[in-house]
């Protein structure tokens, strides 16, 4: 019996308390994501934005999740119910369990896996799977253009970020992600990486299906692509999963380049706020760029699109891996050489 | 160890039983959701054997873009079920023929296994311990300079075999009103507009 308290039950206990700490500060920051959103995009176009429910309107998320809730789901008669009700949950499911890898401090991270940067690399191309399975179930035409745009879109643009997260792997010498914000103790990789920083941002714009790149639910064409026929609660999946992915994709970005909880000059005022703080202000930081870009560029075409991808990004971000590889060999800076 | 246990049959069965519903499957869509899972699986199973880059890259690779084209073309497909089944017993013979082979095949491997459980390691270099280095260096060691040659080698089968699915597919098109980006970026007022003064009543050439 102690066997069993020591062994299983204390590290199980012990588990959940690290992921519930990880996942309610994150659920509601998906929440508020969507009230900041709304808030910020009406500040740039001189609207007021949401302003009723509560002070500065800050009740709303909670209004629009109760909404949810209560709502029916309807399921299509011709949809195929078992992969319309799981492309949703899958959704939802992958943009949370990336998180067990994400250092928010120093040390302060639920695993701390040797491939961690693999681990996200992996769960974000997955994404793609809740997009495409809810086309192909629903039914519906425009669902499945959307779907099938997504597919195209979501696979070209991961080719070169893995060449960007390679760039920065050569001047780590590590995969896994607390060895990265490790590494920039001496100065952040946006600033010797600069370009790739931006094609890596650029490329997670794509990957979420952000606007100027989010063809795949474009609504003056395709009505909402993929989320047509969703409702209520799966709606709702889908919501909080996309900007989930936001967060994530930003703090993907701050740990790559923005060196993570590390304070920007590690003198005195700043190195007295702790490392969490600094993470969440790099991410929040990353998503008003995200909703900035959403309140300026007009939408990307198809065609523009995939050029971007494949013959602007690609070149670019293989020809930055020769160079990266060639400057760190010639001046002997490589990691463990 | 009961963890490490329970998980490894688990994921084994369900990488099993997932397998056997990709063949088992109506719906051809739902036997390539199955392969996924399948994949999937045998991922979780690389992790508990400690092969941690091979269980991401098998995700990365095979999931994150084999599968979404796979899943992207049968999608596409126009499939006539009734048809689909029709000619299960003539490719019978066959189908049991590659299956039986490989099933010999696997229980050689297996009965190797289990007869020198050493045997595997004899042709290769032997893996450093997983505490002392990860297996991400010990492969890219391994990789980069022993297996340099076979390793380039591959490349360029790939490489070619690259190379020939474009050649195959390529078709040159004419008409095509193709957008040149630097053109149009590089145009200037005055290439594009004209300012004239016209005099009441007389009207303009352009």
């Amino acid at each position: 019996m102690g066997e069993f308290w020591s062994g299983y039950a204390i590290p199980g206990i012990w588990i959940v308390t690290k992921i519930l700490a990880l996942l309610i500060p994150l659920l509601l920051s998906v929440a508020y994501l969507t009230w900041f959103e709304r808030k910020v995009m009406a500040a740039m176009q001189l609207r007021m934005g949401p302003n009723v429910v509560g002070p500065w309107g800050l009740w709303q998320p909670f209004a629009d999740a109760i909404k949810m809730v209560v709502k029916e789901t309807i399921i299509p008669t011709k949809a195929n119910p078992g992969v319309f009700l799981l492309a949703p949950m899958l959704t939802f499911g992958l943009a949370v369990i990336a998180w067990a890898v994400m250092p928010v401090g120093d040390g302060l991270v639920i695993s701390n896996l040797n491939v961690g940067v693999l681990y996200l690399f992996a769960i974000s191309s997955l994404g793609v799977y809740g997009v495409v399975m809810a086309g192909w179930a629903s039914n519906s035409r425009y669902a499945f253009l959307g779907a099938l745009r997504s597919a195209a879109q979501m696979v070209s643009y991961e080719v070169s970020m893995g060449f960007v997260i390679i760039s920065v792997l050569l001047c780590v010498g590590s995969l896994n992600l607390s060895d990265i914000v490790r590494a920039q103790e001496t100065v952040w990789f946006v600033f010797p990486l600069l370009p790739m920083a931006v094609v890596f941002f650029i490329s997670a714009l794509a990957e979420t299906n952000r606007h100027p790149f989010d063809l795949p639910e474009a609504e003056s064409e395709l009505v909402a692509g993929h989320l047509v026929e969703y409702s209520a609660m799966t709606f709702g999946l889908f919501f909080l999963g996309e900007y989930a992915n936001m967060i994530l994709m930003s703090g993907m970005t701050t740990v790559l380049f923005l060196g993570g909880w590390l304070p920007p000059i590690d003198i005195a005022p700043f190195n007295w706020i702790p490392g969490p703080i600094w993470f969440a202000l790099k991410i929040a930081a990353l998503l008003f760029v995200f909703v900035w870009v959403r309140a300026t560029f007009p939408r990307y075409r198809y065609d523009q699109l995939m050029r971007l991808g494949w013959k602007v990004f690609l070149p670019l971000s293989l020809l930055w891996v020769v160079l990266t590889a060639g400057v760190l060999v010639a001046f002997g800076w490589a990691p463990g050489a | 160890m009961l963890i490490q246990f329970i998980a490894f049959y688990v994921f084994a069965a369900v990488c099993v039983g997932s397998a056997l519903m990709v063949i088992a499957a109506r719906n051809p869509v739902h036997s390539v959701l199955f392969l996924i899972l399948t994949f999937f699986n045998a991922a979780g199973i690389f992790v508990l054997a400690g092969a941690e880059f091979l269980a991401m890259t098998l995700v990365i690779v095979y999931v994150g873009a084999v599968a979404v084209l796979f899943l992207f073309v049968v999608m596409m497909l126009d499939i006539n079920f009734v048809r689909l089944r029709q000619g299960f017993m003539q490719y019978l013979p066959i189908g049991a023929t590659v299956g039986a082979l490989l099933l010999v095949e696997l229980l050689l491997v297996i009965g190797i296994v289990v007869d020198s459980p050493d045997a595997g390691g004899l042709g290769g270099a032997p893996m450093p311990p997983v505490e002392r280095q990860s297996n991400t260096h010990a492969l890219g060691a391994l990789l980069y300079t022993r297996y340099m040659y076979l390793f380039q080698a591959a490349g360029m089968v790939l490489l070619v075999a690259m190379i020939g699915a474009i050649v195959l597919t390529y078709r040159v098109r004419t008409g095509v009103r193709k957008q040149s980006i630097a053109a149009q970026v590089g145009r200037h007022r005055a290439d594009a507009v004209e300012m004239k003064k016209v005099a009441t009543g007389t009207g303009v050439t352009l």
